[in-house]
């Protein structure tokens, strides 16, 4: 394989796993129908139309109306937004933590190691899907709050995975080298050892999105995550679960979604791994 | 092994602290108080009939005297009283002694969970084996995509899909509550076949994403093991297939799962809240449900304490597990 440069081969092993494409055109096609959400809604998403309320779907509403006459797949157009933004933003926030707390851990070892790995043990330990339910009950519902409170509670993954590579990679010869030199902590940490861990931090993210996305759709469902009339698709299946008996197309469509959603990260994530896994790289390529 | 045993539960103490200071400073210093709840209904409230109310609460101390106080009364296994009109000891509310088990909300969330976890583990270890063994048959196929299906179903999505089935369509279950109305009326037998209908869909629920993991991740082990030298030995030398697979294979194959179905306690203890909601099942979640509705302080520490007690169990339990089936740590 020595013709061939690192990207390329990354892309042939991605573009290979079907699944893994499958994964990534979803991702896009999410991508784009969220920027182009104005464009792509047949309705208003709050225009509220007291003569078609309830309204299976048929050919003037593709997937139906809500209790208020809203249109459903206007709403779940602009919901995909809500899902993306929470996703990204949340992930972030916790990335950040778990690059940050995983590299002083891993870099310095001794007290700073034995109390990050305890701290990470106690969050592990907190059942966080009621950490998470009581913070946003107190301090409100809002996106903001929702993304942040998501970011703060799910980095110990992140962090563990930094200090491992962290662990592995501080001994090299190219660091002891740089050290030899006299390069500077920072330097060292961020320019020679973060950028040689990023692959796994880049796949965990994305499987991250995945689990963040479905927290925030739990959220919203249960009435304490993003508050009606702005659309998400947790809360439309909360008018689904009211309406049980009667509008069926309320909890079929917005779960769909998230469940293509969550399943399209999962698969790119999981194609991402193998394809930047270099054992799994084979000699044919 | 007792020796190190007893490091284990000695460890547990101090995770324990650290997470009760965590969530009661979490959950103390969000912005806003349980008794704007009265006062935002009362816009005449004086500020001295305010301060009145915060003492009457505790609120009116530092943070850490609270805190103090609290540790004090837990020590003795008291975890103050509610909030909420009734000002019913918290132990009380989730451990009635005086009504039977099933109205119990402890009993009722900790059967519910073990019932899932017992479910995953005999569906999900047979299931594990037979895909590995069967590689890339078109069982192995379809129990993959299936995987991969269950990971991303969200859990109150499927629940929704049940009762729409189930009951509004084929009118087969009930779906929400733990009894019928009739229930007193029953028989003793008609009374265990009516709580058994109502806990098929909640159960089902719960298990469905460990369910999901576990057969995913017996399976990587298996394939893990079945390629390791001592069983081509086993292999080698004529022993029948069944017997290479569940007696050397298996015992080696399942020390990861072990290990998993502990960690795995936290996530099924978080679900409760979810499908108790939607079910309608007075257990634990609903009622942490209601209590941070109405900032019912004493309630949700107490529910996160024991949340993460259990949680904490069940990691000691997966490490004992680990240790009786591996002679390696067993004897050394």
């Amino acid at each position: 394989m020595g013709n061939h440069n690192i990207g390329e081969i990354i892309w042939k092993k991605f573009s290979r796993n079907r699944l893994a494409t499958a994964g990534g055109i979803v991702v896009v096609l999410l991508f784009t129908i969220a920027i182009l959400a104005p464009v792509l809604s047949p309705y208003n998403p709050d225009d509220i139309d007291r003569k078609h309320i309830l309204e299976p779907p048929g050919l003037g509403h593709p997937l139906g109306t809500d209790d208020l006459g809203r249109d459903v797949l206007s709403r779940m157009i602009w919901g995909s937004r809500i899902s993306l933004a929470v996703g990204f933003v949340a992930v972030g926030i916790s990335t950040a933590i778990g690059m940050l707390l995983g590299a002083l851990s891993g870099y310095y070892g001794g007290w700073p190691d034995r109390a990050i790995m305890r701290f990470i043990d106690i969050m592990l330990s907190i059942p966080t899907f009621f950490l998470i339910l009581a913070v946003i009950a107190f301090i409100g519902p809002s996106i903001w709050n929702i993304m942040i409170v998501i970011g703060i509670t799910s980095w110990m993954g992140v962090a563990r995975l930094v200090r491992a590579e962290f662990l592995s990679i501080k001994e090299r010869e190219y660091v002891l080298a740089a050290k030899a030199i006299g390069a500077n902590d920072l330097r060292i940490i961020f320019k020679h050892i973060m950028i040689n861990s990023m692959s796994p931090v880049f796949v965990s993210a994305i499987l991250g999105v995945a689990g963040a996305v479905l927290v925030e759709s739990a959220l919203s469902f249960l009435g304490i995550g993003v508050q009606p009339p702005t659309p998400s698709w947790g809360n439309i299946l909360t008018l689904g679960k009211d309406n049980i008996e009667i509008a069926w197309w309320l909890s079929i469509f917005p779960g769909l979604a998230i469940l293509i959603t969550v399943l399209g990260y999962n698969l790119l994530g999981e194609g991402l791994r193998d394809a930047l896994d270099p054992r799994l790289w084979d000699v044919e390529l | 092994m007792l020796n190190y045993l007893m490091k284990r539960i000695f460890e547990l103490i101090p995770t324990l602290f650290g997470i009760t200071l965590i969530s009661f400073f979490i959950i103390h210093l969000a912005p806003g108080k349980p008794t704007d709840i009265f006062t935002e209904l009362n816009p005449k409230i004086t500020p001295e009939a305010r301060e009145k109310l915060e003492k009457y609460y505790g609120l009116d101390k530092s943070i850490i005297e609270q805190y103090g106080i609290w540790l004090k009364r837990i020590a003795r296994l008291d975890f103050g009283e509610s909030f909420s009109s009734d000002r019913r000891p918290v132990m009380e509310k989730i451990w009635d002694k005086k009504k039977p088990l099933l109205e119990r909300r402890l009993f009722v969330t900790f059967m519910i969970n073990l019932l899932s976890l017992a479910i995953i583990l005999i569906i999900a270890i047979p299931v594990g084996i037979t895909s590995a063994t069967r590689r890339n048959s078109l069982y192995d196929k379809i129990t993959t995509v299936s995987v991969f299906f269950g990971f991303a179903m969200p859990s109150f999505w499927l629940a929704l899909l049940l009762m729409i089935l189930f009951g509004v369509y084929l009118h087969w279950l009930p779906i929400s509550q733990l009894k019928s109305i009739n229930y007193d009326s029953l028989t003793a037998f008609g009374k265990i076949w009516d709580i058994a209908r109502h806990l098929i869909l909640p159960i089902f629920v719960s298990a469905f994403t460990g369910l999901a993991a576990e057969s995913r991740f017996m399976r990587s082990s298996m394939l893990e093991v079945i390629r390791q030298d001592y069983v081509t030995v086993a292999r080698a030398k004529g022993l029948p297939d069944k017997l290479v697979i569940y007696r050397h294979a298996l015992r080696n194959a399942l020390l990861p799962i072990i290990t998993l179905m502990g960690l795995s306690v936290g996530g099924l203890i978080g679900g409760s809240v979810i499908f108790e909601n939607i079910f309608g099942i007075p257990g634990m979640g609903q009622l942490f449900y209601m209590s941070v509705m109405t900032r019912d302080y004493p309630m949700v520490m107490c529910i996160l304490t024991i949340g993460a007690l259990l949680t904490l169990i069940g990691n000691l339990l997966a490490d004992i597990g680990y240790m009786l089936a591996d002679p390696r740590i067993r004897t050394g």
